[in-house]
């Protein structure tokens, strides 16, 4: 209804870019969100949803960074990040861990080959996933690479169901769940330090790759308008592969530490937290990166919140209720540009 | 509905005079057409099912009980296809109108339900309790579209993705609520004990006989049927249409954009309200479980891969996913042992059910995106599309062509 005006001054732009100007402001946006919520729910459960919120960060960008750049929501993302849990499990007990490692040093490789092994697995899961289901399709009809994105979920959901069964797999907490550290008179696991550092250091990084490089540039350009990018000599398929290979080494990192926090995994995780973590996305605003790590942070607070106060079962209603809600009075979410019609 | 005949049909001269006196016919008198073609459909499944190498899968019996599931995913097909396909919105959690739909049953006709209620159903009509399946039908079909409307109403004006999340949002909300208020829904459980359809002449519907079911189902494919393709060619019908293809251009030209996209949503979770019903008719209990994200997506599914905007593509389209899904895959165990294949003998085929409907759905949507049949006009925007990659929504200047579909 509000659509002339909003076609007529909008700029035509997806925000690959929202790196540039807005930053100071979203960030102030973030500050502020975080001390409310403390706030609201105590240090113990506030450190709660924050790690929770990191991992839902760390998945949401994926999403938001393919959504970004070919329009797709990605359903089969979740189950990367799934996926991503197992291998990390996979690789850790076949190296013989099962329980903490308190050598800090042999820790501290054990976490960077875990991490570095995962993610790199699933990145190339990813892109063989865009190229064999996606990328055949990226000239037909919008719902066409949706179809295949939900039967790609299907297929790695099954696929990790014949090897681990359908029950709860243990993943090995190498990380001690049982090292604190102590201000005043509240105790933070330094897992959950570790987590939030990782996610995000993760997303500076991005942010840096995408603001900075040749082909960080690639992308956003790829966002704006792909046919003018490939005139202006972008490798369209390289880049949009290696925008599926960065998100989902992203979902696989958050599959690692998944993991490392919960310690158990099953084979249809991914859905409800691919949907939640895809609330997150659209929440801060799909295609804005930092919007999908405000949204992650978000979700987890809102989740942890519902659990706090008793509400657990009502959890995921109260996600969608607050996406619902959200998406009705700032269509665009809390961080993105308001985007004139795309029909 | 003249025009269709002075409209130039390439198609029927093609495939000869038949053929064109067919499409003659069914342009002039669409719902006899269907009403034929339904009835044709209806005679000639429980025949294929006795035929082999149909018959070596399962029994007759189970060929007929697995058609009527499959009418209830078709009656979803086209209730979305309404949605999704004549209308243009994309509606991810379809699934919560179906449950809508089958809750509505379940507390008019079961114990538990009619203690909510607080109105005794058994105690008025005795053994034919089931006789309230036939009203409900309606009435199942209007609380959907109540809800449907209530959704619509605040989200309608959010476009393309965002107004499929918002549904999708929706689809996850509503079975949460079905499961999380245990005073009102019996939580995990669901609700049992639901009455089956009770006929005056045949009596209530057993579980055993497939056929009372199966016919009833082929009548409200029929009317549903009917229902879309008179729909499809109103007013109201082209309405969609010019909303689907340019939504400006349609609210510039006189098209009240918002009372057309709310009567889309209304009619179409009306479909799925009666679908709704049904199942719950035939399963006598309905729980949260069975209204999951899966259903929403697998509606959709079928109405892409039938050729979304085309009913009977649509349909045919629900049917054979179905049909693979929960018929083929279940039973290709059976298939093959007795066959005797030596290696396809020992795999369990059962354990890879979604392994294989995924790689199907992957493999149809990359063989063919436009959908097994495709709505004409669709197909020539796909052809137009050609010259212009990158484009998927063609906004074509020229009048609607109601033959078409």
């Amino acid at each position: 209804m509000t659509a002339p005006a909003a076609t007529a001054e909008a700029p035509p732009a997806r925000s690959l870019r929202g790196a540039a100007s807005p930053a100071l402001i979203q960030f102030g946006i973030v500050a502020v969100a975080l001390v409310i919520a403390f706030g609201v729910l105590g240090a113990a459960q506030f450190i709660n949803a924050l790690t929770l919120g990191a991992i839902y960060a760390l998945v949401a960008i994926g999403y938001t960074m393919v959504y970004g750049i070919i329009e797709l929501i990605n359903f089969a993302h979740g189950d990367v990040f799934m996926v991503g849990t197992f291998v990390s499990l996979s690789f850790l007990t076949s190296l013989g861990f099962s329980g903490a490692v308190t050598d800090p040093v042999l820790l501290v490789v054990l976490l960077v080959a875990v991490f570095a092994f995962t993610m790199i697995v699933m990145g190339l899961v990813g892109v063989l996933i865009e190229r064999t289901a996606y990328r055949p399709l990226r000239n037909a009809p919008r719902l066409a690479p949706l179809i295949t994105a939900i039967g790609v979920s299907f297929i790695l959901q099954n696929i990790v169901q014949i090897f681990y069964g359908p029950f709860q797999t243990n993943s090995p907490q190498i990380f001690p769940t049982d090292w604190f550290i102590t201000i005043g008179d509240v105790q933070i696991p330094v897992l959950s330090i570790f987590i939030v550092t990782v996610a995000v250091g993760m997303m500076i990084g991005l942010q840096l790759f995408i603001g900075r490089t040749r082909l960080g540039r690639a992308m956003r350009s790829t966002a704006l308008d792909r046919d003018a990018a490939a005139l202006m000599g972008v490798n369209i398929n390289r880049t949009i592969a290696i925008t599926f290979f960065i998100g989902s080494a992203l979902a696989g990192a958050a599959g690692v530490t998944y993991g490392l926090q919960y310690g158990v995994t099953r084979f249809d995780l991914g859905f409800q937290a691919g949907l939640k973590a895809f609330t997150a996305a659209v929440l801060g605003g799909i295609g804005n990166q930092v919007g999908a790590a405000l949204g992650g942070f978000i979700i987890g607070f809102i989740e942890v919140a519902a659990v706090a106060f008793g509400y657990g079962r009502w959890g995921p209603a109260v996600v969608f209720g607050v996406l619902v809600i959200v998406l009705v009075f700032r269509p665009a979410g809390l961080l993105g540009q308001q985007v004139g019609e795309r029909a | 509905m003249s025009a269709v005949q002075d409209l130039p049909a390439p198609r029927g001269r093609r495939a000869g005079a038949f053929r064109g006196r067919v499409n003659e016919f069914s342009g002039r008198h669409r719902s006899m057409s269907v009403m034929i073609g339904m009835a044709i459909v209806a005679a000639v499944l429980p025949v294929l099912a006795v035929v082999p190498p149909f018959s070596s899968f399962q029994t007759q019996n189970a060929w007929i009980d697995g058609f009527t599931n499959a009418g209830v995913f078709v009656l979803l097909a086209l209730g979305l296809n309404l949605v999704v396909g004549v209308a243009g919105l994309l509606d991810l959690g379809y699934a919560a109108f179906f449950a809508i739909g089958a809750y509505a049953y379940a507390y008019a006709a079961s114990p538990f339900g009619n203690q909510i209620l607080g109105i005794d159903i058994a105690g008025l009509l005795g053994d034919a309790a089931g006789l309230i399946f036939w009203p409900m039908l309606i009435i199942g079909a209007l609380v959907a579209a109540t809800f449907g409307i209530l959704l619509g109403a605040p989200t309608l004006r959010l476009r393309g993705d965002y107004l499929a999340i918002v549904t999708l949002g929706f689809g996850e909300i509503v079975p949460i609520v079905f499961l999380n208020s245990d005073e009102l829904t019996n939580g995990t459980n669901g609700i049992g004990g639901i009455y089956r359809p009770y006929l005056p002449g045949i009596g209530s519907f057993s579980a055993v006989n497939p056929w009372p079911y199966y016919v009833t189902m082929m009548v409200l494919v029929t009317v549903v049927m009917i229902f879309c393709y008179r729909l499809a060619g109103s007013r109201l019908g082209r309405a969609w249409e010019a909303i689907r293809e340019d939504e400006l251009a349609a609210a510039a030209n006189g098209i009240n954009t918002v009372t057309t996209k709310l009567l889309a949503f209304a009619l179409g979770a009306s479909t799925a309200g009666i679908a709704g019903v049904f199942n719950a008719a035939k399963l006598t209990v309905v729980s949260p479980d069975q209204f999951g994200f899966v259903v929403s997506f697998t509606v959709l599914a079928m109405v892409v891969l039938g050729g979304m905007g085309n009913f009977w593509g649509v349909a045919v389209g629900a049917f054979v996913i179905y049909t693979i899904n929960n018929v083929l895959l279940k039973t290709l165990n059976q298939f093959f042992d007795t066959l005797g294949i030596p290696i396809l003998k020992d795999i369990d085929f059962i354990g890879l059910q979604f392994l294989l409907y995924g790689i199907a759905l992957v493999a149809m949507m990359l063989l063919r995106p436009e959908g097994l049949f495709p709505n004409s006009r669709r197909k020539r925007e796909l052809h137009a599309e050609v010259t212009e990659p990158g484009q998927d929504e063609m906004t074509l200047p020229e009048v609607t062509e109601e033959g078409g579909r």
